[in-house]
């Protein structure tokens, strides 16, 4: 979220797409339903299915499966086109003037610079046109055919009512309506939340849906606002926890860059990485990295990181190539992978295509689960009927559970979807054996760095010189880990203008992360959480709620990160001169000497407004980006790409270019692209969800939650039903490429079907969060029916649209 | 003997008179149907709190599960979809007991203390005294007390008025996520009331209202509806709530007698034959009760 739960509250507009926070996200729901009972906030819900959310919203606007960014195209289209945006907002804070280099385009689907047989882009000409200056040339007035602005315009100018009809099967009148809504925040004192969760991010195109509302949200100067932002609803109390500590493994806590081969040493990867400035007088915050980066080695290995050895920089393990989810398990697939840790996952049942996940790990020689509950992926050699058809005779793959305890069971913090990073405390003792996770790695870290004592090994040296100064050393604490996260000093640091002045004392917990340094002298074990344990204590098990701004910023509760900022890019919601957009919801104002209000300023606290320094601070143009260069693997402007396995024969928008049909750049591995379904034989669309009665593998294991929602069950709509056959209640057989499941059908008016470039196409509804081990009905891995693909760049799996076929069972 | 805060206003087929000298204030629970998003966490608020399990069932082509209230489920969420003026809508009713201020099940009960009104409105049972004749289902315009095949008890919400009784709220408002379950004096909840329905008002609900059904004497458990002109369209919610008049008609007898406590003693064993059979009492009995009661009143 770059605002957060609370904040929610603070929106005129509350429109949720690619989420449905009613369903998985309740609790933060009331603040949705607080703001349509104290702000007279509008709710709206564009979703394939009628869901919860939609069953208290205003408005609700069916969509097709996949056809996301051909909807929230035709939502920039229509901003551009009847001037619903907030000029001076788009003006100053974004790259909207910024000339791009000539040879960007776009023709017939594809960008410049596609390499088919590498399904990835050359993206050198993704860019800016550069100035004699060294700076990004501008062009003020946007009329340029150059700038970001106009490039923008004519590349949504096809997104038009009609070809979103047409592409999503959205009724016109609803898509115009729903556009109406979002076009009254582009009013300075006017504001939309975007919620989303994994309804945008499982798919193929998943990052460029997301990409969609950035764009809009800066047209519409919705961007560091109270009650605006961009909200990714994370799915679990923690899963913003992990992410902030490298569940990716192409990161690093903080989401620093891992190094890999290409950069040999500490010099080469910092220059490579840290990123350069780009507009004049702008703060270019990442030019820190070395601070961040160096510091973290400390954390990790202290005495042995010296200025002399790059910091211990080959102690940090080269990202030897892609280590997504996907990617682990088809190397695990082509037997590349002999042992397996699986920590709190259950990728049977939650990566794509369980039968390949299967056949996976019957490829190792050994796993070893660590999790508090017996999980399928745990007996995934284990017979289960119909559900699990396997043969244990054939399996070799030698089977460890670690049991551990629960969030309840442990002391420890949750991070929040608003990056509010909050303590807790042990409730109950764990069961039996149980122990906890860092118990466990830590008894594994011990008795591996013995044996390489004893009996050597390659490479030894980065584990044997492990910063591990625990007062027990089989059980890091709690407190210990999160004191080590935020680091401290080694030395005295100074102040950088006075040399003199000591700002924080050797041996002190840090304060923030501006007192990092890069020459060893700090320790940090995740920039982004320092100042979480300063010298105060733990600023996490603060639960003072008092909120003086009346926004809910409550800055004494928790910490959020960075540095207890609890709205980013504040900085947007003042007008250039630091004067508030909307008084009534201040964030940041200018108070003539430094910058104040109800938020820790995303700005150098004394930058003076008529210095130009622009809010979008992590950027090295300091602005938001429309165009947004070669980051993004597809294309700097989001384009529409059918799913790998579509209901049509052609990309409605490249009608007769094969190459854009689906996303150019997503990766597919060998023999996944066999594996995908055509529509003659799966004709309808299918959909996967969670249930609000269910959290994802775990809950089935709890009799309480199966006793809500016991067994699985399939939505369809009516007319489809009437075409099978089949009325709720029926047992139905569904059908994809990869496999079967069974499951009650659920028949309902909630899902239409649509009519998609003159054809009728069906929405099958499939929730998750069965399986052969639980409390509920023992039944099938809705995963079995998924495909093996995922967004080019982060590789989320497209769990959201494939294609399937159903019949009575 | 009761709690102060838990006075009792009546007693089942008691005549004594109930306490009068303190003053208690009235209570209510206020559903906002237009605020509830069906996530079930009032079912499961109301199992945890009450050491209640139902038994893990099946889907049966709906989202409702249980499907029905059960004696040990006192409440359900009923889902339904409706298309009202070419737009789609699903409602969604936390169903259970609506605490009338005229309790049919009371007065249906001839089980003396089975069935107690609180004065502050909670209608609650005490299962000690009851001896299982499903009258109270019979009473009940809302269809709601279901009797127990394991002990033949009959059981529903109480309102947790354990918890009201220290100044608690109960299970299902404190779990609720949204705020859609909201708790307090009577007043206070019309109040609250008022205000939701001018909000739905504005956003185009003309119909919104206040559901406190004066059949029974208005409730203890009040909704506030989209369409409160149609109470019919959230899984038959009554339009009309009224007390049977065959309840009526065994009360209005029944209440001149101070000796119903031992009639009901001696109707006992056959109260209790009839709930080895069928929950619901069927005309027959029902008939042959009255008649016997018309001519003990002679």
């Amino acid at each position: 979220m770059t605002n957060h739960w609370v904040d929610i509250k603070n929106a005129d507009l509350i429109f949720v797409m690619g989420g449905n926070p009613a369903e998985a996200h309740p609790c933060g729901f009331k603040w949705a339903i607080e703001a349509k009972k104290n702000r007279k906030a509008k709710l709206v819900v564009v979703d394939p299915r009628f869901n919860r959310t939609a069953s208290v919203a205003d408005f609700y606007a069916p969509v097709r499966p996949g056809s996301d960014i051909a909807f929230l195209g035709g939502v920039i289209n229509y901003l551009l086109t009847n001037d619903k945006i907030h000029h001076e907002y788009v003006k100053a804070y974004t790259n909207a003037s910024f000339l791009i280099n000539e040879g960007f385009s776009l023709e017939d689907g594809i960008f410049t610079g596609y390499n088919e047989e590498k399904r990835s882009y050359d993206k050198a000409n993704w860019s800016y046109q550069m100035g004699e200056d060294g700076f990004v040339k501008v062009d003020q007035t946007l009329q340029d055919p150059r700038c970001a602005f106009q490039l923008l315009k004519t590349h949504y100018s096809r997104y038009t009512p009609e070809m979103v009809a047409k592409v999503c099967g959205t009724p016109k009148e609803a898509f115009l309506k729903v556009c109406e809504y979002i076009a009254e925040t582009a009013a300075p004192d006017r504001t939309m939340t975007s919620l989303y969760a994994l309804g945008w991010t499982e798919h193929s195109v998943g990052s460029q849906n997301i990409r969609c509302m950035a764009i809009i949200q800066l047209l519409l100067g919705n961007m560091g606002m109270a009650g605006g932002g961009i909200n990714a609803l994370r799915g679990h109390a923690n899963v913003q926890g992990i992410t902030d500590f490298a569940l990716y493994a192409q990161n690093l806590p903080g989401y620093l860059a891992v190094p890999s081969d290409a950069e040999p040493d500490l010099k080469t990867f910092l220059d490579k990485k840290t990123p350069k400035l780009l507009r004049p007088g702008q703060m270019n915050f990442g030019q820190n990295l070395s601070k961040w980066y160096v510091s973290l080695h400390k954390a990790w290995w202290g005495d042995a990181a010296t200025k002399e050895n790059g910091f211990a920089y080959d102690f940090m393990p080269k990202l030897a190539g892609a280590s997504d989810v996907l990617s682990i398990f088809d190397q695990m697939y082509q037997g590349k992978i002999n042992g397996f840790f699986c920590q709190g996952f259950n990728p049977l049942a939650s990566v794509a295509n369980k039968k390949k996940v299967g056949d996976a790990l019957a490829k190792l020689k050994y796993m070893v689960v660590i999790d508090p509950l017996a999980t399928d992926t745990s007996e995934f050699w284990k017979p289960h009927g119909e559900f699990n058809e396997v043969n244990p005779a054939e399996i070799q793959t030698e089977v460890f559970r670690l049991p551990t305890t629960l969030f309840a069971e442990t002391t420890g913090s949750f991070t929040n979807s608003g990056r509010v990073i909050q303590w807790r405390w042990k409730a109950v003792e764990g069961p039996g054996d149980a122990k906890d996770d860092t118990e466990i790695l830590a008894g594994l870290f011990l008795r591996l760095k013995e044996m390489y004592a004893k009996d050597g090994g390659a490479y030894a040296e980065p584990i044997q010189k492990l910063t591990w100064a625990y007062r027990i050393p089989g059980k890091p604490s709690p407190e210990e880990l999160m004191m080590e996260y935020n680091g401290k000093a080694l030395a005295d640091v100074t102040d950088p203008k006075d040399p003199t002045k000591v700002l924080v004392k050797a041996g002190d917990q840090l304060p923030s992360f501006a007192m990092l340094r890069d020459d060893g002298s700090t320790t940090c074990g995740n920039w982004i959480y320092c100042g979480v344990w300063s010298q105060a204590g733990n600023n996490s098990a603060r639960r003072d709620n008092s909120d003086p701004s009346g926004l809910g910023q409550t800055l004494n509760w928790g910490f959020a990160w960075p540095v207890n900022r609890r709205i980013l890019y504040n900085r947007a919601s003042a007008d250039l001169a630091g004067k508030p957009w909307d008084a009534k919801r201040t964030v940041l104002k200018w108070l003539g000497d430094k910058w104040g209000g109800n938020d820790i300023p995303d700005m150098r606290p004394d930058a003076a407004p008529e210095q130009n320094v622009m809010p979008f601070i992590m950027t090295g143009e300091g602005v938001g980006r429309l165009f947004s260069l070669g980051l993004m693997n597809e294309g700097p402007f989001p384009e529409h790409y059918e799913p790998f396995e579509t209901p049509l024969d052609a990309n409605p928008m490249h009608p007769n270019n094969p190459k854009a049909l689906s996303n150019p750049a997503a990766r597919v591995y060998k023999g996944d692209m066999e594996a995908f379904g055509k529509a003659k034989d799966f004709p309808y669309v299918a959909t996967t969800y969670r249930l609000t009665e269910h959290f994802h593998y775990w809950t089935k294991q709890s009799r309480i939650n199966a006793i809500m929602q016991p067994e699985q069950f399939v939505e369809i709509g009516e007319e489809l039903a009437k075409e099978k056959g089949i009325v709720a209640g029926d047992k139905v057989k569904i059908r994809s490429n990869r496999g079967f499941i069974k499951g009650v059908a659920v028949v309902t008016k909630r899902i239409k079907a649509l009519d998609v470039d003159g054809k009728k196409v069906h929405t099958v509804g499939i929730p998750i969060h069965y399986g052969f081990k639980g409390a509920t009905k023992p039944g099938f891995i809705t995963n079995t029916l998924t495909p093996f693909v995922g967004d080019a760049n982060t590789q989320t799996p497209e769990y959201k649209a494939f294609l399937v076929n159903i019949e009575k069972a | 003997m009761a709690l102060q805060s838990l006075d009792i206003k009546q007693r089942s087929a008691t005549t004594t008179p109930s306490t009068q000298v303190r003053e208690t204030i009235e209570i209510a629970k206020l559903i906002d149907v237009s605020a509830c998003i069906g996530c079930k966490a009032c079912q499961v608020a109301c199992s945890e709190w009450n050491d209640i399990r139902d038994e893990v069932g099946n889907c049966h082509g709906v989202y409702d599960n249980p499907m029905d209230l059960t004696a040990k489920s006192w409440t359900v969420m009923r889902f339904t979809e409706v298309e009202q003026n070419n737009k789609l809508e699903w409602l969604i009713r936390k169903d259970g007991c609506m605490h009338c201020a005229d309790p049919g099940c009371l007065k249906a009960c001839p089980s003396p203390g089975a069935i107690i009104q609180y004065s502050n409105g909670i209608v609650d049972f005490h299962q000690e005294n009851c001896i299982g004749c499903g009258y109270c289902v019979t009473g009940c315009p809302f269809n709601v007390p279901r009797i127990s095949k394991e002990d033949s008890k009959a059981y529903k919400c109480s309102l947790c008025s354990d918890r009201v009784a220290v100044n608690q709220a109960p299970a299902c408002v404190k779990a609720c996520p949204t705020g859609a379950i909201q708790f307090g004096s009577k007043e206070d909840m019309k109040d609250y009331a008022a205000k939701r329905v001018a909000d739905l008002k504005e956003r185009g609900y003309d119909q919104a209202g206040l559901y406190d059904p004066q059949g029974v004497g208005g409730t203890h458990v009040m909704y506030v509806l989209h369409h409160a002109d149609k109470p019919d369209l959230y899984a038959g919610l009554p339009a009309n709530p009224s007390i049977s008049p065959l309840v009526a008609l065994w009360k209005g007898f029944a209440k001149p007698l101070a000796t119903l406590a031992l009639a009901g003693v001696a109707l006992g064993s056959l109260f209790h034959y009839v709930t080895k059979g069928p929950n619901e009492v069927s005309k027959e009995t029902e008939d042959e009760i009255e008649r016997e009661d018309k001519e003990e009143a002679k």
